[in-house]
């Protein structure tokens, strides 16, 4: 094993080096930090060789150094080294490796860094240590300068993978098994199936039951395929009204009951944009004669729970592979979206056995960034939720969406073509044991060298490369049909696909290994990342196999799809799986779910009266909810591949939070998309149905607020619409261990059915989602359960982007209007929250007055001149937002906000009604704009002001003032420079 | 008609607006992987302007642009010519008039090949920006009046986004001074005043002398950091909703994007050097 050690030289700055000092000095260490980044080669080389590699390769001539076998420097007290577990993914020694085939030939490569710390004790240094790696993926050595004297070097293990074992095929005898052997055999091997599903599988074989078919049927089966509970018959008791309802599935009734309904009018109209909706990886919408839009939101909360960095990367990644694996030739990726809900990152304690949420907060967003920057996709969209509730789970939301061409060569596109003899291919990375469920994690000895498996780290080189090669497969038309390998691995992408022809065949013994040692059962379900499955006919196999040779993206013939019935899986010549595909995706016993709804028993609160309005005002401003996250979103690219034309960062100095992006369709065109969300968690507390209608209306103001336009089916008006729901939900099933599973499962079928009603009143089709269950975190009896969450995302078609417009004021002198009714709803409100109260009414969404509201505005977009979205933090953040974005004062009079009942100014600047809108409009088109808007509830409640001041009239003729940069201050201190 | 040969592959992402750039311009454009240049499947030579565009080409592990900068090194290009190293093929391309244009890791690729600001061997580095982060910024940009980079002939100043880590110019000894000497520092960032940017953010990555960009000495390779192709639309500028309010009121069109005038001047000098000959067959 040689080594090679490359660092800056002196003088040049190491950034690495000092976030680590940075992060030193905040646990109170003062120490200096360098680093050295360390190459370890597994070959038989020449020191000659070695220096050629570490010249001309690995070290930068102008502000490098290195050394060969030899530490390269000892200018240091106490030295930490980080590395990789055994089988965890190494981008940098990766790239090493294939870089020394540029001298001699590829080598495997290993890398570490290495901290060197001066001024610091090794007591130090364990602690530091604590903070450098995360133990699932990483290990530290921590070694004294005069110990690496002694010894040569740092002694840090080389992760080397040794772990042998012949391919076995377990055999399982489930006809004798009683039901407590049932569970037993389904728990020892993480099957996560009930005894009802086992006892399913057990009448299902005359015969034993081999362990890659049990395998198999499970992560068919598993929540994450089958959304059991999204699909089960639920008995639900609504106790105030005392109506009792037996739904069949949440999923059919209301979200795709919901699109259904639509597309019927869609349909009616001849206007049906819908192409295929629920059942590919992501939703197609036509877009327009030429394009097809596919649009895919996921979450990626457990593993990002225990390694942020990998987590988050994995999870953006992922997401790009259902828009690239949807259709018959994959989607073109055009944007990214992202969502995430942490804990308080400032908060003193935390649960035990988590990671604090700063923690968290800085590794997903390193990991969204790196997946999206690195591969070119902008990241367009996205906000933080923060709620104490996340501490026990974070959640992680990422969404894609992308165009495809809905003909290549003459031939349709959108649906795959899947017919007995078509070749299965697999394209992309290695398999490993990377997300394998565990089972042989705990029932073999963990050492030293046992491959890592519960998390994963992407690779975003690697899937670019995939993905620009597929893009070259779908211009040439050469495949019929193309999925994602993601959850339950080949298992599930084969098994999907194998529906189309009804059956498949595959040998598992062809799928090349990262190392060896993998049971035929683990190759099946592995769900190492950068895999996408392609089919395709025999006569365009030589076709693909060259492309994929010259793009050296790995492509591996593992089978046929047949019409046999079966999925038969092979391990060379033996047949090691057999299972029907019927039974495999219809044979899932239905899941019964009781709910029970009682509404929450809060108070009516009573809240004094501030002292001071504004003093207020700049308190919610600060808060973690509303407060700027310009550095989080600046590190995002934003505006790669040009089609961005509102940005996340707007108004006159590129700081104004926008309420949506615009992307150009394409360069050369006008038409676009405009894309935004809605989410709202913490109006679950009060009433989930209100939650989801509001997370529904505010996705669609954000998007009217650029230009977005509402259908009005009934005028016979479609609008191109595509939306995302994604529920992130507590454990809703009753269990001794979970007794108020009832009414949280109560609280998912309210939340459905106003995403429902929300839905069918706009006209506004959901064509994809996923629901994530069991978001809870349990330690030793104490329970942290998340609000219920829904993320509506959407993307509405614009004819004209350059009508767009966007949130920050623009001139001195300009109106300002409030339009939409402000209600004493002011339940579960950022304000409420601050002054701790809890109770009080939740916002309601008034569908009929909001969409008369919004096609209004539509109709007189051309006259506005900013137009901002009314949400958390209430009309005062709003037209502070607007204010100081567009680097202009405003006055503002209270009185003038439309109402319908009595408010107190407090009520009317931090109240959080839905469908409301802060718009301002030049002088010379006031009039219009009134005219357009007569009859509805607006009101013009002042004017943009040349003076840096913020000025409220209160309701007494009260006039309170405060210079805007102070204002702004509070917005923008709290998340300065985090992350 | 000019043509220009926008290569991609390997990580590289900034194609599709980069070839957008130039066809606005008035060019013809080509993009095709890396991997095809140098196997001689897309000749150099029967273009007129090579664009190394934006992107992470090997997620910029061992720094920005090394990998496939070394692989540039070491892997022969095939040429009609015969094979050679791609520098190599470079100076001949430039040699005849050509032009050769990197942005972000593209420049980052022309310094760790020596091509820029071009000396026999590599002389000066992108380093990670004294922020420690990436960042999405627009920047204000004064051009060179004395430079002669042919890509910025009577343009003054420009607004574009950097998009990058590792913008920092760290340069081997001598080699600084050698660069203002020969005003091969084309553009440098500026303040709201239009002054030499001093300090973060207006200069957004700690270069010195807020360098954004070099030329050689020929002024036909050009490599800067801020991203042109990105502003070649009116609407693609971040403050594009507050510029229109302004151009309604004083009676005036709106302007175009800044970046574009960089790719007519490229256009235009291969038009006067190196006339059309015969139409591309593969145009993109």
């Amino acid at each position: 094993m040689h080594r090679i050690e490359v660092a800056f030289r002196e003088g040049i700055r190491d950034p690495q080096a000092e976030r680590v000092e940075e992060l030193a000095r905040a646990l109170g260490i003062a120490a200096g930090v360098r680093s050295v980044t360390v190459y370890a080669i597994n070959a038989e080389l020449s020191g000659a060789q070695l220096t050629r590699i570490a010249e001309e390769l690995l070290a930068d001539k102008v502000t490098q150094r290195y050394s060969v076998d030899a530490p390269l420097s000892a200018a240091y007290d106490i030295l930490v080294e980080r590395g990789y577990l055994p089988g965890v993914t190494d981008n940098l020694g990766r790239t090493a490796g294939r870089q020394v085939g540029l001298l001699f030939s590829e080598l495997p490569v290993h890398s570490s860094t290495q901290f060197l710390l001066k001024g610091a004790s090794v007591a130090d240094a364990q602690r530091l240590a604590g903070r450098l790696a995360n133990p699932l993926v990483e290990r530290v050595t921590i070694v004294s300068a005069e110990e690496v004297r002694r010894k040569g070097g740092s002694g840090h293990p080389t992760p080397l993978v040794w772990h042998h074992s012949e391919p076995t095929v377990e055999q399982f005898s489930l006809r004798q098994m009683d039901s407590g052997e049932l569970l037993a055999l389904s728990r020892v091997r993480h099957l996560a199936l009930s005894l009802e599903e086992m006892r399913a599988i057990q009448r299902h074989f005359p015969r034993d039951v081999s362990d890659v078919e049990l395998e198999c049927i499970a992560q068919t089966w598993s929540e994450h395929c089958k959304h059991k509970e999204f699909n089960a018959l639920v008995h639900y008791v609504d106790i105030p009204s005392g109506r009792t309802e037996t739904i069949s599935g949440l999923f059919p009734t209301y979200i795709k009951g919901a699109t259904a309904e639509i597309e019927k009018r869609l349909t009616a109209l001849g206007k049906n944009y819908l192409v295929t909706v629920f059942h590919d990886n992501a939703g197609i919408v036509r877009f327009d004669a030429q394009r097809d839009f596919a649009f895919k939101v996921e979450t990626h909360n457990s593993p990002s729970a225990l390694d942020p960095y990998g987590g988050a990367l994995t999870g953006i990644l992922g997401v790009n592979r259902d828009p690239a694996g949807t259709g018959r030739l994959g989607a073109d990726l055009l944007f990214n979206t992202d969502v995430f809900c942490f804990g308080d990152p400032f908060s003193r304690e935390i649960p035990p056995e988590t990671l604090h949420p700063m923690r968290i907060l800085e590794g997903v967003h390193r990991g969204v960034r790196d997946g999206g920057n690195q591969t070119g996709i902008p990241t367009v969209n996205g906000s933080l939720v923060f709620d104490a509730r996340f501490m026990g789970k974070p959640l992680v939301f990422c969404g894609t969406g992308g165009f495809m061409p809905s003909s290549v060569l003459g031939n349709e596109t959108s649906r795959k073509r899947i017919v007995s003899g078509c070749v299965i291919l697999m394209a992309g990375g290695r398999v490993g044991k990377d997300g394998i469920h565990g089972a042989t994690l705990s029932s073999e000895e963990r050492t030293a060298s046992t491959p890592a498996t519960m998390v994963q780290i992407g690779d975003a080189f690697t899937q670019k490369v995939m993905l620009d090669m597929v893009r070259e497969l779908r211009e040439k038309d050469a495949l019929a049909g193309i999925t994602d390998i993601g959850g339950g691995g080949l298992s599930s992408a084969v098994g999907e696909m194998a529906r189309l022809s009804n059956g498949a065949t595959v040998d598992l013994a062809k799928v090349p290994l990262k190392y060896p040692g993998l049971q035929p059962w683990e190759i099946l379900v592995s769900e190492s990342q950068e895999r996408m499955l392609l089919a395709c006919t025999p006569e365009h196999l030589e076709q693909i196999q060259d492309i994929a040779a010259e793009r050296q993206v790995e492509l591996t013939v593992l089978g046929e799809f047949t019409d046999s019935g079966l999925l038969e899986v092979f391990f060379s010549s033996a047949l090691v799986g057999s299972v029907s595909i019927a039974f495999l995706h219809d044979g899932l016993p239905l899941k019964r779910i009781e709910a029970i709804w009682t509404p929450a028993a809060l108070p009516e609160p009573s809240v004094p009266e501030p002292g001071s309005l504004l003093a207020e005002l700049s308190r919610v401003l600060s808060r973690l909810n509303v407060c700027s996250k310009e550095s989080i979103v600046r590190q995002y690219d934003h505006e790669v591949k040009g089609h961005t034309v509102v940005k996340p960062l707007t108004g006159a100095r590129d700081d104004g939070p926008s309420d949506a992006a615009v992307m150009l369709a394409s360069l050369d065109g006008n038409a676009g998309l405009a894309i935004g969300h809605g989410i709202c968690p913490r109006y679950s507390d009060i009433d989930p149905y209100h939650m989801a209608c509001n997370a529904f209306d505010e996705m669609v103001r954000n998007i009217v607020c650029v230009g977005g336009r509402v259908p009005d089916l009934d005028a016979g008006d479609a609008v191109v619409w595509s939306v995302n729901d994604n529920f992130c939900c507590p454990d809703s099933l009753y269990s001794e261990k979970n007794p108020e599973g009832k009414s949280k499962f109560a609280a998912v079928v309210r939340a459905c059915k106003g995403l429902h009603d929300a839905a069918v009143a706009y006209g506004i089709p959901l064509t994809s989602g996923k629901d994530s269950m069991k978001n809870d975190f349990v330690h030793e009896g104490t329970r942290i359960s998340i609000p219920l969450t829904l993320l509506c995302s959407g993307a509405a078609k614009l004819d004209d982007v350059s009508a767009a417009v966007t949130m920050d004021v623009k001139r001195s002198g300009d109106a300002v209007y409030v339009l939409g009714m402000t209600r004493r709803e002011l339940g579960a409100s950022e304000y409420y929250a601050m002054r701790g109260v809890p109770g009080g009414r939740v916002p309601e969404v008034r569908f009929a007055d909001a969409k008369m509201l919004y096609r209004r505005l539509n109709s007189a977009f051309q006259l506005v001149e900013s137009c901002h979205d009314c949400s958390d933090g209430g009309l005062g953040v709003a037209l502070a937002e607007s204010a100081f974005s567009g680097g202009l004062g405003m006055e503002v009079d209270l009185a003038k906000i439309p109402r319908d009942e009595e408010l107190r100014d407090d009520e009317l600047l931090f109240s959080e009604s839905a469908s409301r809108f802060v718009v301002t409009v030049a002088l010379e088109h006031c009039a219009a704009f009134e005219q357009a808007m007569a009859g509805l509830p607006f009101g013009r409640v002042g004017s943009v002001m040349q003076e840096q001041s913020f000025s409220v009239t209160a309701l007494n003729g009260h006039v309170e003032e405060l210079p805007l940069p102070s204002l702004k201050e509070s917005w923008l201190s709290t998340l300065r420079g985090v992350p | 008609m000019t043509r220009a040969l926008i290569p991609t592959g390997l990580g590289f992402n900034c194609e599709e607006e980069s070839a957008y750039a130039f066809r606005r311009a008035g060019a013809e454009t080509a993009v095709c992987d890396i991997r095809d240049l140098l196997a001689g499947k897309v000749d150099l030579f029967s273009f007129d302007a090579l664009m190394l565009c934006g992107g992470f080409t090997f997620a910029d592990d061992l720094g920005s642009g090394k990998a496939l900068a070394n692989v540039l090194r070491f892997r022969l290009m095939k040429t009609p010519a015969g094979e050679m190293p791609f520098v190599d093929a470079v100076r001949r391309f430039v040699s005849r008039g050509s032009v050769v244009l990197g942005v972000c890791n593209g420049f980052q690729i022309l310094t760790r090949l020596g091509l820029l600001p071009g000396s026999a061997s590599q002389d000066c580095t992108l380093a990670a920006n004294d922020s420690g982060r990436f960042e999405d910024r627009w920047v204000s940009l004064k051009v060179n009046p004395r430079s002669a980079c042919v890509a910025t002939r009577g343009m003054e100043t420009m607004e574009l986004p950097v998009r990058h880590g590792e913008g920092k110019l760290v340069f081997a000894p001598g080699a600084l001074e050698r660069v203002v000497a020969g005003n091969q520092h084309v553009f440098q960032y500026v303040d709201a005043f239009g002054r030499i940017a001093e300090s973060y953010p207006e200069n957004p990555n700690g270069s010195p002398l807020a360098i954004a960009g070099l030329c050689d000495v020929t002024g036909r390779i050009i490599g800067m950091m801020p991203h042109p192709e990105a502003h070649v639309r009116f609407e693609q500028h971040p403050r594009w909703t507050r510029i229109r309010r302004a151009c309604r009121e004083e009676g005036r069109a709106v302007p175009e994007g800044a970046g574009l005038q960089l790719f007519r001047n490229i256009v235009q000098h291969c038009q006067e050097v190196r006339p059309c000959e015969t139409p591309l067959s593969e145009s993109s």
